[in-house]
């Protein structure tokens, strides 16, 4: 155990990312063919209420199938979605009410790591260009020493000083995310989204990729939000793991106790259907019947309660609040 | 259990203007009555394409330019397009990781269904009709009669590869592609589809080949399992010697860089490198570069399947010496 473990573990550290009470919908349908067909617009609720702290130099996972409002809560963060309510504090400042130098400066402290390592470089400049334009951009080293910065950088994601004068297309799946973590790692960010950052690589490349991401976030003392719908990936590199599920946060603990006694029922549906890698430990029934209603359509109470076994009548009506159930852990569920 | 499938030799390789790709090179395999074989390997390793060539739908420039497959005997290579279009569908069918883009959007999913089981038999459309829906039944899409009117984008993803099953097994064939059809979808789905698949392949027997990267899906569902590696297979044994017992590095790789579950618990052990080009394949083993037990010859000397016990094979030239 580190240091930087215990402090988290014993829950004395510094939150350096505090979100409070976010929300975000989307309004769908305002195009003018809907409008004229007398439709009424439909609202999608991505992200409800989501209130979470993610301590200095922790790694926090935040896992969900598709569509449970993971990606839009980790942009919103970072203010590239604007949320309807809610704020975040970062180290005690609320990003929401941040313009002009004042935001562009939190931008530089935070980055984002995206999840597809080919739309998100520009086809049409080198590495160099891309990395020393970050850099120029939030000052962070004097134009002079531009070159000798970008060397640096393509050094410690191990790649080689050749790559600086290369194209994306000339680089594999697993060099372009490394170009990327370099780019987002060129402005000395302290807070760092990773949006999927490995799901579009091979498996044999995701290991060395994973690897290399958190001997970074170790040696740079960097805060990781670590968003990924993998749960092997998620429990290897969190040390807290949040549990999302249609908009909410269900479950939220520190990654061994969760994945070993999972609380909420969604949490051991989603574990128990993880395929396990032993041919003598099959099973025989689906682990969860059913699919996650659309986000457009939320039902009353719990969302989970449709397809949850245990779910009775208060489960129906009201939505249960995320409480602590076990020192650190929290559930969102009346019946645990 | 007779063998369904046999495969010998096949060579599908690519004719592109940069050069030559041997998209597949010279595999081997039979799939048994009755048998789940995984065909597993990276993206471009030629799993996908060795489906295809099963099939006989290869895109251009591709071609099958050697070796036999047999379906109950009879070689599939020497057929004219008019048994060809028999054998789809009725003998073996396919589904695919993108069911969206396999279904036809304009069409309702009953109307497809309809479509395979009037092409292939000899029953009217009212017929074939009563048997969609119950086909939709069979695969777990609630609604039935309902839903067969609807067309793909009303459809959840879970709900369109279950259509897609639908499809493939309307007519009941005796083998089913399955090229990495639950690679787009949840985890929740993907084991509701894998539990699936299982217990229609149990109920009707039927033989399916099911191509993936994910080794849990392989250690849930296959009886055999064939490792791929730029157009070779690299292993190819039962799914319980393959986890206990392997008898090659890249296999042994892969399983040592899925994270065993422990949180932050040192590093994982990762293959260095990457999957090499295949414009520009060297001599010898193609993993040479990237395998830590590499010696001179690995560079030098072709690969072949060699047994390592009995149905247990391996193309590792050095296998013997690093297991013994």
């Amino acid at each position: 155990m580190s240091a930087s473990d215990r402090l988290i573990s014993a829950g004395n550290g510094q939150p350096l990312v505090s979100i409070k009470d976010l929300s975000k919908t989307f309004v769908l349908g305002k195009s003018i063919v809907r409008r004229i067909l007398g439709k009424k617009p439909e609202y999608l609720r991505a992200v409800h209420g989501v209130n979470l702290d993610i301590y200095q130099g922790e790694a926090l996972g935040l896992v969900g199938e598709s569509g449970c409002g993971k990606t839009t809560l980790g942009r919103c963060i970072l203010r590239l979605y604007e949320p309807d309510q809610g704020q975040v504090l970062v180290g005690g400042q609320n990003v929401m009410e941040m313009h002009g130098p004042a935001l562009r400066e939190m931008r530089r402290r935070m980055q984002i790591i995206f999840q597809d390592p080919y739309s998100s470089l520009n086809p049409r400049q080198r590495v160099r260009h891309m990395l020393a334009e970050a850099c120029s951009v939030h000052k962070v080293c004097p134009p002079a020493e531009l070159n000798e910065h970008v060397r640096y950088l393509l050094n410690i994601v191990g790649l080689g000083p050749d790559v600086a004068d290369r194209f994306p297309h000339e680089l594999s799946g697993g060099q372009r995310q490394r170009v990327n973590l370099a780019r987002a790692l060129a402005v000395e960010p302290q807070f760092v989204v990773a949006d999927e950052p490995v799901s579009a690589l091979d498996v044999s490349i995701q290991a060395q990729v994973v690897n290399l991401l958190m001997e970074l976030q170790e040696r740079l003392h960097l805060t990781m939000l670590f968003i990924t719908h993998d749960l092997r990936l998620v429990h290897y590199v969190s040390h807290r793991v949040a549990v999302m599920y249609l908009g909410s946060i269900v479950e939220l603990g520190p990654s061994e106790p969760l994945f070993a006694r999972p609380l909420h029922p969604y949490s051991k549906a989603l574990l128990a259907a993880l395929p396990k890698v032993d041919p003598r430990v099959r099973a025989r029934a689906p682990a969860i019947k059913g699919e996650p209603p659309s986000p457009i359509n939320i039902p009353p109470g719990c969302p989970f309660h449709p397809r949850c076994g245990l779910a009775n009548n208060q489960c129906k009506a009201e939505t249960p609040p995320l409480t602590e159930k076990e020192p650190g852990h929290l559930a969102a569920c009346f019946m645990v | 259990m007779p063998d369904v499938l046999q495969i010998e030799n096949l060579r599908t390789h690519f004719f592109t203007s940069d050069g030559v790709v041997k998209a597949v090179d010279g595999i081997s395999f039979s799939v048994a009555e009755a048998q789940v074989l995984g065909l597993v390997g990276e993206s471009g390793s030629g799993k996908s394409m060795t489906c295809r060539s099963i099939m006989r739908v290869i895109p251009a420039p591709g071609k099958i330019i050697d070796g036999h497959i047999y379906y109950q005997g009879q070689d599939v290579l020497a057929w004219p397009e008019s048994r060809l279009t028999q054998f789809r569908g009725r003998e073996v069918s396919m589904i695919l990781q993108e069911p969206m883009t396999a279904l036809n959007p304009v069409l309702t999913i009953g109307d497809q269904i309809v479509e395979t089981i009037v092409q292939h038999e000899n029953v009217s459309r009212r017929e074939a009709q009563a048997r969609a829906v119950n086909s939709m039944k069979r695969v777990g899409i609630p609604a039935a009669e309902r839903r067969l009117k609807e067309y793909p984008h009303q459809f959840s993803g879970g709900m369109r590869q279950r259509a897609m099953i639908a499809i493939a097994l309307a007519c009941k064939p005796k083998v089913l592609l399955a090229d990495e059809p639950t690679t787009a979808l949840d985890v929740t789905i993907q084991d509701q589809i894998i539990r699936l698949v299982q217990e229609l392949q149990q109920d009707l027997g039927m033989s399916v080949v099911w191509v993936t990267h994910d080794l849990g899906v392989v250690a849930q569902l296959c009886h055999r399992v064939a490792v791929m590696y730029a157009g070779k297979i690299f292993e190819l044994t039962d799914v319980f010697e393959l986890f206990e017992n392997s008898r090659h590095p890249y296999t042994r790789g892969l399983m040592h860089s899925i994270p065993a579950g422990a949180s932050r618990d040192g590093k994982l052990a990762s293959i260095p490198g990457q999957p090499p080009n295949l414009l520009d394949l060297a001599p010898g083993c193609p993993f040479a570069p990237r395998c830590s037990y590499t010696k001179d010859r690995c560079r030098a000397e072709e690969i072949v399947l060699r047994p390592v016990s009995a149905g247990h094979y391996s193309s590792c030239l050095r296998f013997e010496e690093i297991w013994n």
